[in-house]
């Protein structure tokens, strides 16, 4: 079965207005229900919620050895703040669960698909 | 069996590939799982139809003919790759055979349908969308798609080649949208063939050589569609839509090609054809009573068609109908015409408040109308600057000049 990333990139710019504690128990609360629906009907791979941008390390090739610097990697506004990988046997059924996340986070996300199909899957 | 025809030409070959194209493609992406095979095969089938129809005549049924020659080509192409070998074990043994089920019938039908849905599925811009329409649906070849765009045959290549790698790698389905679904997806497939039709009304009609000729090919795609969809009434909206501007189309460019405002034209050179055949495709809507943004257009062009004279026109009834046209396509584009309509009503005044209310800067016709409401109060310099302005944003030749000529003769005043 195909596999998509569903990503969610956030603007850290953004000024986020500050949830109530009962906006963000609603939110939990359906995030909690799409991911229980996406493990009961096979869908789900796996998923997490990044920490911030400024947590990231990168390593990349330098001479005669890696280099280690502070990250992010790209000096952009916008960052991977999470994501899902998920199973799905087409584009129009993975835009279905892209909708669903789409409504939960009131944000935009990526859908892509990956290359290689997984080598353990049935 | 063969209709003796020695001097069948390329060129009608061509037509005939034309027509028969879209179902082809569509019948063997279904069988193979795989547009390229299937595009390929068919293009292969066109080679082999130019070096035999015209010694051995015509077939009897020459799509059913394509179809069959293309499926053969296909196999013996998957044969000759390895990898395909599997496939084809799953595919009838006797590739000889015609099954008619293969050409005509339900699945046929599905497969078209199908096929549409693809090339205009939301994943994909709206350019690659109307690149890959017209290729496979539509069967234009891939220099006469990009001749149409202004594009280079190899640009309008690689598009079509990365479309058709997203629908591959993102595994865009080959199926028909259902239920609730079905409206929003129906949506960039009208719009793909409205906007077809758009670029080709930019030029006046060609006269004998139509073939390429898109506004003819936005009606035959649209026309097939009707027949596909005979139920959906903002399909039959659409054909009465494109049907009524093509009607006048011959009527909207004077001899040196500029353009002759509706309030200008020869309503007598107006094709009545056309005409009655737009306004019985809105009566049919009407009696369906699920209005949308393409019937309301189209509803608003039969307005137009049966006035006599400009000044003749219902504007009462058209002004209902752009209120209408507002409330489910609330766009600034339809607020401009309502505005224009409104102006017939109760005057340039009025008409000249609501446009510049309007945040439509980039956009000539906002230029041009309010160029127009200007001279109207007899404000002749605003008029004459807001003229130029239009002039310098406007896309069309046709357009550019009568603007100019426009600004010009208040100038001259």
């Amino acid at each position: 079965m195909p596999q998509y990333l569903l990503s969610v990139h956030s603007n850290e710019c953004a000024t986020q207005k500050p949830m109530s504690g009962e906006d963000m128990q609603a939110m939990m609360a359906k995030i909690f229900g799409l991911e229980a629906d996406m493990k009961s009907s096979g869908t789900w791979v796996f998923g997490g919620k990044l920490h911030a941008p400024d947590t990231a390390t990168v390593v990349r090739p330098g001479e005669g050895g890696t280099l280690t610097t502070d990250g992010p990697f790209a000096e952009s506004k916008e960052h991977l703040g999470g994501f899902y990988i998920i199973e799905a046997p087409d584009l129009d059924a993975a835009l279905k669960w892209a909708d669903r996340v789409v409504d939960c986070i009131g944000a935009a996300i990526e859908v892509r698909p990956f290359a290689q199909q997984p080598q353990t899957s049935a | 069996m063969s209709e003796a025809l020695p001097g069948l030409q390329e060129a009608e070959i061509g037509r005939i590939f034309r027509e028969e194209f879209g179902r082809s493609v569509a019948t063997l992406t279904r069988v193979f799982g795989d547009l390229d095979v299937a595009e390929d095969a068919v293009q292969e089938a066109f080679a082999l139809a130019v070096q035999s129809w015209p010694a051995d005549g015509l077939p009897q049924n020459p799509g059913a003919w394509i179809t069959s020659t293309a499926r053969r080509r296909a196999i013996d192409r998957i044969r000759r790759e390895a990898r395909g070998r599997d496939l084809v074990a799953g595919i009838a043994e006797d590739a000889t055979s015609l099954d008619p089920e293969l050409h005509d019938g339900p699945t046929v039908h599905d497969d078209r349908l199908r096929l549409l849905f693809t090339c205009c599925h939301p994943a994909l811009a709206t350019e690659a969308q109307v690149a890959l329409t017209l290729r496979l649906f539509g069967g234009l070849s891939t220099d006469e798609v990009g001749r149409a765009f202004l594009v280079e045959e190899a640009t309008m290549a690689q598009r079509l080649v990365r479309a058709k790698r997203k629908i591959k790698a993102a595994r865009i389905p080959y199926r028909v949208p259902e239920g609730r679904e079905l409206e929003p997806r129906l949506r960039p497939v009208a719009a793909v063939l409205y906007l077809v039709y758009n670029a080709g009304a930019e030029h006046p009609p060609g006269g004998a050589n139509r073939a390429g000729d898109l506004c003819f090919e936005a009606l035959r795609l649209a026309r097939l569609l009707v027949q596909l969809m005979p139920d959906e009434p903002e399909v039959l909206g659409l054909l009465a839509l494109m049907l009524l501007c093509e009607s006048r189309r011959g009527a909207r460019f004077d001899e040196s090609g500029g353009l002759v405002l509706l309030r200008d034209q020869d309503r007598g050179a107006w094709d009545r054809t056309s005409i009655e055949e737009g306004h019985a495709l809105v009566r049919t809507c009407l009696r369906i009573a699920r209005p949308g943004p393409y019937q309301l257009q189209a509803a608003i062009h039969a307005v137009h068609a049966d006035a006599a004279t400009f000044e003749r026109t219902d504007w009462g009834q058209i002004v209902a109908l752009y209120d209408q046209l507002l409330a489910v396509a609330p766009t600034p584009v339809v607020a401009l015409n309502r505005a224009i309509a409104i102006g017939e009503v109760d005057g340039p005044a009025r008409a000249l408040s609501l446009v510049d209310q309007l945040e439509l800067d980039g956009y000539p016709a906002l230029h041009a109308t309010r160029a127009e409401l200007l001279a109207r109060l007899g404000r002749d310099e605003e008029a004459q600057v807001a003229f130029e302005r239009a002039a310098g944003l406007a896309s069309s030749v046709a357009e550019r000049k009568h603007l100019l000529g426009r600004a010009r003769e208040l100038g001259g005043a």
